[in-house]
C-alpha cells in the first residue's frame, strides 16, 4: 500500500506501483486540474509540486512520491488567490487555458526558488512548459508581476 | 488601437474584469429551456438577419437562428443566461458572442451567466467553429437577439406603467422611465416579457455604437479565466462518469492500412487492464470515420497505455506503404515545374515571361504540419440502448452529432453532444474521429468509455496540413517593373480525405492565396498541377494560406533584392493602386464563403495595414549589426494583416526574433484584447512552423513521435516582444476573421528578415539547421 499526501490529504494506492502520478491524480483521485500533454516530460502540462520542487507527474511514478507532499493546482490556494494565480488573471494570460495549470505550478516553483527572477531566468525556467496557443509574452509578464507583488 | 501587454497597463483590466463566480446560481435554466424566464408562446423562428451587409452565414449548414427565446433567459433574480453556441478553443468566442447579446440588451455583464450549447444545429443554427467566422457571421444576429430581448423588456415595463414604450429605456439591467424616475429590474419583468411575441427582427432598433459599454473596448476578461487558473475548467479530458473505463487504441500506422491479427495475452497481464477488443475501421478515404485498430480498456489511462505497449499487433499496410516524404517532394517539384491546370489568367504571362528583361524564379517548399493542440484528441461516450451521449472537445458539435447518428445507425434525436472546453483546436478538432471511436467502444462494452489519444497517436494519425511546392516566376521589364507573374501550386488536397482520386486542389484551397493574389500585374497566370494524397489531409489554422503567403511574400523579398529596392516599397508597388480586385478569369472564385460585395479584395485596406505596421513598427529603423527587418502582408479570412519581424542570426547560426509588429484590419471588432492575444499567439505558431514544423513519412509511417521530434517554440525562443496594432474600422465595415489570419504573413516576414540580416534566402521550410553553415 502506497501512501501519499495530496493537497494535505492522505491518499493510498494498492495498484501498480509504477502507475504515473499523473494518471493516479486524474483518474483515481479525480484531481483533473493537472493535465496530460506528452507523457514524456516534454511539455510541462502535468507539472505538480512535490516538496517545493516542480515535478512532471507523467514520468513520476506513484511509488516515487510515497510519503511525500504533492501539491496540485487544486491545492495551491483555497480560493484560487495565490499571487501567481492573481497575476495570471490580471494579465489575461490564457487562450485555451489547457497548459496553464502546469505553467502556474512551474511559476510557483520558480518563485519559491528565486523570488526575483530576471527576464532571462524566467524565459529559461519556463522553457519546459509548452503553450501551443502561444501565450508566452503574457506568461512572462505575469511571472514578473507575481514576483513584484500583485 | 494598440494594447500593450506590459504589467502596468494590464492592471487596468483587473479593475474592469468580471467576477462571474460571484453570480447567484438561483433561478437557473432547466436544460436549455427556461425556468421562470423569457418563455414565449407563439412559435416564431426568425432566420433572416437584416444587416447593412450580407454574410455567408445563411449558406452554412442549418444557417442562422435569430431568436431570443433560444439564446437568452432571464431568471426572477435578474441573472441573465446567454447561450454560447460556438466552441471555445482559445479565441475567446464563448465570451465574445454572449457579450454582444448583453451589450445590445443592456444587461450588466457581471450578472450574466454563459451556458454552453450542446450540439443541435436545428435549434441554434450552424455551430462549426472554424474558418475564423464566428464574429463575422454573428455580430449582427447576436445584436438582433439582444435588441429583441431589450425591446420586449421595455414594452413590458411601459405597459406596467401605462406609458408609451418610447418613453422608457433599458439601462444596465433595468428599465427606466426618466420622466417619472421609475425603474424596474430585468428579473421582475422577465415573466411578463416572456408573454409578449418576439418583435420582428427587421424592425428592431439597434444601439448606437457610441453608446457601447463593452463592444470594442477590450476590458472584459474571458468567462473561464478564474476556472482556468484554479484547475476547475472542464476540458474534454476532464469528463468522469460513474463506471467509466479508460481506453487507448493501437491504430494502423499507415493511412489505409488494416488490422491483420493481434495477440492480447501480454496486454491482459498488465495490472488494471480489463479488456482488449478490435475497433472497426473504415476504408480510406472515409472523411472522419475511425481508422480502426485494437483498443486496450483499463481502469485508468496509465494502465491502458502500458497495456497497449505490451500488445502484439500485425498490420496490413495497404496502398500507402511506400509513401516517402523525400521521394514525394521530388514528385511535387517536378509537377510544379511543368504546366498545370490554369485557374486564373490575365493577359499573357507566357509571352511576357519570354520577352521579360529579367526573370526571377523562386520555388518554395512547406512540409506537412501537425496541429499538436495541447490537449490531444479525447472523448467520453456513453451508449445506452439506441441512445448515445458524448462529452467532447469538438469544433463541430453539429457535424459530430450527425456523424455519431450515422455511425451508430440511430436517429439524430437520440444523440447528445456535450461540448467541453477545447485545449486548443487549430482545425484538428473539426474532425470527430476520436468521438466516434469512443461511441463504438462504449457500445461494444456496455459502459461509458473515455478514449485518450497520446501525443504519439496525435502525431501519427493527424489530419495533417498539406505538403506543397509553390513555384513562382516573375518577369521584369528594363525599368524593374514586374510585368509577368506565374504561380504554380502543387499540393495534395483536403478533398482527398472525402473522396478517392482527387488530383486537384479544391476552390477553397485555391482561394487561399493563389487565385486571390492581389498584385496589380498585367500578365498573370495561376496553375494547379496534379498531386495525390497518401495520408489524411485536413485543415490547419489558416490552411492553404500558409504555403501560398510564404511563397508570394518571399518572392516580394526576392524581387526587392533583385531590383535593389526597399521591401516595403516593392510590396506596395506590387499591390498597386487602391482598387477592388476583379477575378473575372477565375471559374469558381471562393471568397471564404462570403459574398464578394460585402467582402471584396480591397487593395486600399491591404496597403493600409502595410502603412500602419511600417509606421507603428518603425520600418526602416536602424538595427544592430547582424539584425535584419522583414515585412509581409496577406489577406485571409477576409481580414488584412501585415507583419514586420526583426531577427538576427549569430555566428553559430542561432536565430533570435527580437521584435514582431503586426497590424490587423479585421473590420468592426468585439474584443480587441482577444484580437491581441490571437495575434501574439499567431507569431508563436508562425515561428514554430517556420523554424521546426515538419512531419515526414517513411514506408508510409510518420517519423515524428512527440515534442522531441516535432518541436514547437518554447518560451526561451519566443519573440522578445510582439506588438499588435489594430487598425480602426471604417463606419459599418463588416467584421472579418481573427483566429487564423495572423499566421500566414509571419513566416515570410521572418524569412525576409533573415535575408536582410544574413543575405541567405530560405526557400524550404522548416529552417531547421539551414542557418548553421
Ligand atoms: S504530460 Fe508531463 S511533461 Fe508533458
Ligand atoms: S493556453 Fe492553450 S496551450 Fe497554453
Amino acid at each position: 500500500m502506497i501512501k501519499v499526501k495530496i493537497n494535505g490529504q492522505e491518499q493510498s494506492w494498492d495498484g501498480d506501483p509504477d502507475l504515473p502520478l499523473l494518471w493516479f491524480l486524474r483518474d483515481e483521485a479525480g484531481l483533473t486540474g493537472t493535465k496530460f500533454g506528452c507523457g514524456e516530460a516534454l511539455c510541462g502540462a502535468c507539472t505538480v509540486i512535490v516538496d517545493k520542487q516542480a515535478v512532471r507527474a507523467c514520468i513520476t511514478s506513484i511509488s516515487d512520491v510515497a510519503g511525500r507532499d504533492v501539491t496540485t493546482i487544486e491545492g495551491l490556494h483555497p480560493t484560487g488567490d495565490h499571487p501567481v494565480q492573481k497575476a495570471w488573471r490580471q494579465v489575461n494570460v490564457p487562450q485555451c487555458g489547457y497548459c496553464q495549470a502546469g505553467q502556474i505550478m512551474q511559476a510557483v516553483a520558480l518563485l519559491t526558488d528565486n523570488p526575483k527572477p530576471t527576464h532571462d531566468q524566467i524565459r529559461e525556467a519556463m522553457a519546459g512548459n509548452i503553450c501551443r496557443c502561444g501565450c508566452y509574452q503574457r506568461i512572462e509578464t505575469a511571472v514578473h508581476l507575481a514576483s513584484t507583488g500583485v | 488601437m494598440n494594447i500593450v501587454t506590459d504589467p502596468k497597463t494590464l492592471h487596468e483590466f483587473e479593475k474592469h474584469s468580471i467576477k462571474v463566480e460571484k453570480i447567484s446560481r438561483r433561478g437557473i435554466l432547466k436544460g436549455l429551456g427556461v425556468a421562470g424566464g423569457l418563455v414565449l408562446a407563439a412559435p416564431l423562428m426568425s432566420r433572416q438577419a437584416f444587416a447593412a451587409y450580407q454574410t455567408g452565414a445563411s449558406k452554412m449548414p442549418h444557417g442562422v437562428v435569430v431568436d431570443p427565446r433560444v439564446f437568452v433567459a432571464i431568471a426572477p433574480d435578474g441573472v441573465v443566461t446567454i447561450i454560447a453556441h460556438r466552441a471555445e478553443m482559445g479565441t475567446g468566442v464563448r465570451t465574445s458572442l454572449p457579450l454582444i447579446v448583453a451589450e445590445e440588451m443592456e444587461a450588466d455583464w457581471s450578472r450574466v451567466k454563459v451556458k454552453q450549447a450542446h450540439g443541435d444545429e436545428k435549434t441554434f443554427g450552424n455551430q462549426d467553429t472554424d474558418g475564423s467566422r464566428s464574429t463575422r457571421h454573428y455580430l449582427i444576429p447576436m445584436r438582433q437577439i439582444g435588441a429583441a430581448a431589450r425591446t420586449m423588456l421595455e414594452e413590458t415595463a411601459a405597459k406596467r406603467w401605462s406609458v408609451p414604450a418610447s418613453e422608457v429605456k433599458a439601462q444596465n439591467h433595468e428599465v427606466v422611465h426618466a420622466a417619472s424616475g421609475r425603474r424596474v429590474g430585468f428579473g421582475e419583468l422577465a415573466n411578463d416579457a416572456a408573454k409578449l411575441p418576439v418583435p420582428d427582427i427587421n424592425g428592431l432598433k439597434l444601439k448606437d455604437p457610441k453608446d457601447f459599454r463593452y463592444l470594442g473596448k477590450g476590458q472584459v476578461s474571458i468567462v473561464d479565466l478564474h476556472d482556468i487558473t484554479t484547475g476547475k475548467a472542464h476540458y474534454g479530458i476532464d469528463t468522469r462518469l460513474p463506471g467509466m473505463k479508460y481506453a487507448v487504441i493501437a491504430r494502423p500506422p499507415v493511412t489505409g492500412g488494416k488490422l491483420k491479427s493481434f495477440d492480447p495475452a501480454d496486454a491482459m497481464k498488465v495490472a488494471g487492464v480489463e479488456k482488449v477488443i478490435e475497433v472497426k475501421g473504415w476504408p480510406w478515404p472515409s472523411k472522419f470515420q475511425p481508422l480502426g485498430g485494437v483498443a486496450v480498456i483499463a481502469r485508468n489511462t496509465g494502465a491502458a497505455i502500458k497495456g497497449r505497449a505490451a500488445l502484439k499487433v500485425v498490420w496490413d499496410d495497404g496502398a500507402n506503404a511506400s509513401y516517402d516524404s523525400v521521394a514525394y517532394r521530388k514528385q511535387l517539384e517536378e509537377a510544379a515545374r511543368k504546366p498545370g491546370l490554369v485557374v486564373r489568367k490575365e493577359g499573357d504571362a507566357e509571352a511576357a515571361l519570354k520577352s521579360a528583361d529579367k526573370v526571377v524564379t523562386g520555388e518554395y517548399y512547406i512540409p506537412h504540419l501537425a496541429h499538436v493542440s495541447m490537449e490531444p484528441p479525447v472523448a467520453v461516450a456513453n451508449v445506452t440502448g439506441d441512445k448515445v451521449e458524448v462529452w467532447a472537445p469538438v469544433q463541430s458539435p453539429g457535424g459530430t452529432r450527425e456523424d455519431l447518428a450515422k455511425t451508430l445507425g440511430i436517429p439524430e434525436d437520440n444523440v447528445t453532444v456535450n461540448v467541453t472546453l477545447l485545449g486548443g483546436g487549430f482545425g484538428r478538432k473539426s474532425k470527430c474521429d476520436f468521438v466516434l471511436e469512443a461511441a463504438l467502444l462504449s457500445k461494444a462494452i456496455g459502459a461509458p468509455v473515455k478514449v485518450q489519444w497520446t501525443r504519439e497517436d496525435d502525431l501519427h494519425h493527424d489530419f495533417l496540413h498539406t505538403v506543397s511546392v509553390e513555384h513562382i516566376e516573375a518577369g521584369l521589364d528594363k525599368s524593374g517593373k514586374v510585368v509577368a507573374w506565374r504561380h504554380r501550386s502543387a499540393a495534395p488536397s483536403i478533398a482527398s480525405t472525402f473522396a478517392p482520386n482527387v488530383k486537384h486542389q479544391a476552390p477553397f484551397e485555391l482561394g487561399m492565396g493563389l487565385i486571390d493574389m492581389p498584385f496589380e500585374i498585367a500578365n498573370l497566370q495561376c496553375e494547379n498541377p496534379e498531386a495525390e494524397a497518401h495520408t489524411r489531409i485536413g485543415w490547419f489554422r489558416s490552411v492553404s494560406n500558409i504555403p501560398k503567403a510564404f511563397a508570394v511574400q518571399s518572392m516580394v523579398g526576392e524581387l526587392a533584392a533583385a531590383t535593389k529596392r526597399d521591401q516595403k516599397e516593392m510590396l506596395l508597388e506590387l499591390i498597386g493602386s487602391p482598387r477592388i480586385v476583379k477575378l473575372d478569369s477565375v471559374k469558381d472564385p471562393w471568397n471564404y464563403g462570403e459574398p464578394y460585395d460585402s467582402y471584396p479584395i480591397d487593395t486600399a485596406r491591404l496597403r493600409r495595414v502595410v502603412e500602419v505596421v511600417a509606421d507603428q513598427g518603425k520600418w526602416g529603423r536602424s538595427v544592430p549589426k547582424g539584425h535584419g527587418l522583414g515585412i509581409a502582408a496577406h489577406r485571409s479570412f477576409v481580414s488584412y494583416v501585415a507583419t514586420i519581424v526583426e531577427a538576427s542570426v549569430d555566428d553559430k547560426g542561432k536565430l533570435t526574433v527580437h521584435q514582431v509588429d503586426t497590424a490587423i484590419d479585421c473590420g468592426t471588432y468585439v474584443n480587441p484584447e482577444r484580437i491581441q492575444s490571437q495575434i501574439e499567439g499567431a507569431a508563436i505558431m508562425g515561428l514554430s512552423l517556420a523554424k521546426y514544423g515538419e512531419v515526414t513519412f517513411k514506408n508510409g509511417k510518420v517519423e515524428q513521435n512527440n515534442f522531441d521530434t516535432f518541436p514547437v517554440i518554447r518560451m526561451d525562443e519566443s519573440p522578445l516582444v510582439t506588438h499588435v496594432h489594430i487598425v480602426p474600422p471604417g463606419p459599418d465595415t463588416p467584421p472579418s476573421g481573427v483566429g487564423e489570419p495572423g499566421v500566414p504573413p509571419f513566416a515570410p516576414a521572418l524569412i525576409n528578415a533573415i535575408f536582410a540580416a544574413t543575405g541567405k534566402r530560405i526557400r524550404s521550410l522548416p529552417i531547421g539547421k539551414q542557418l548553421e553553415t
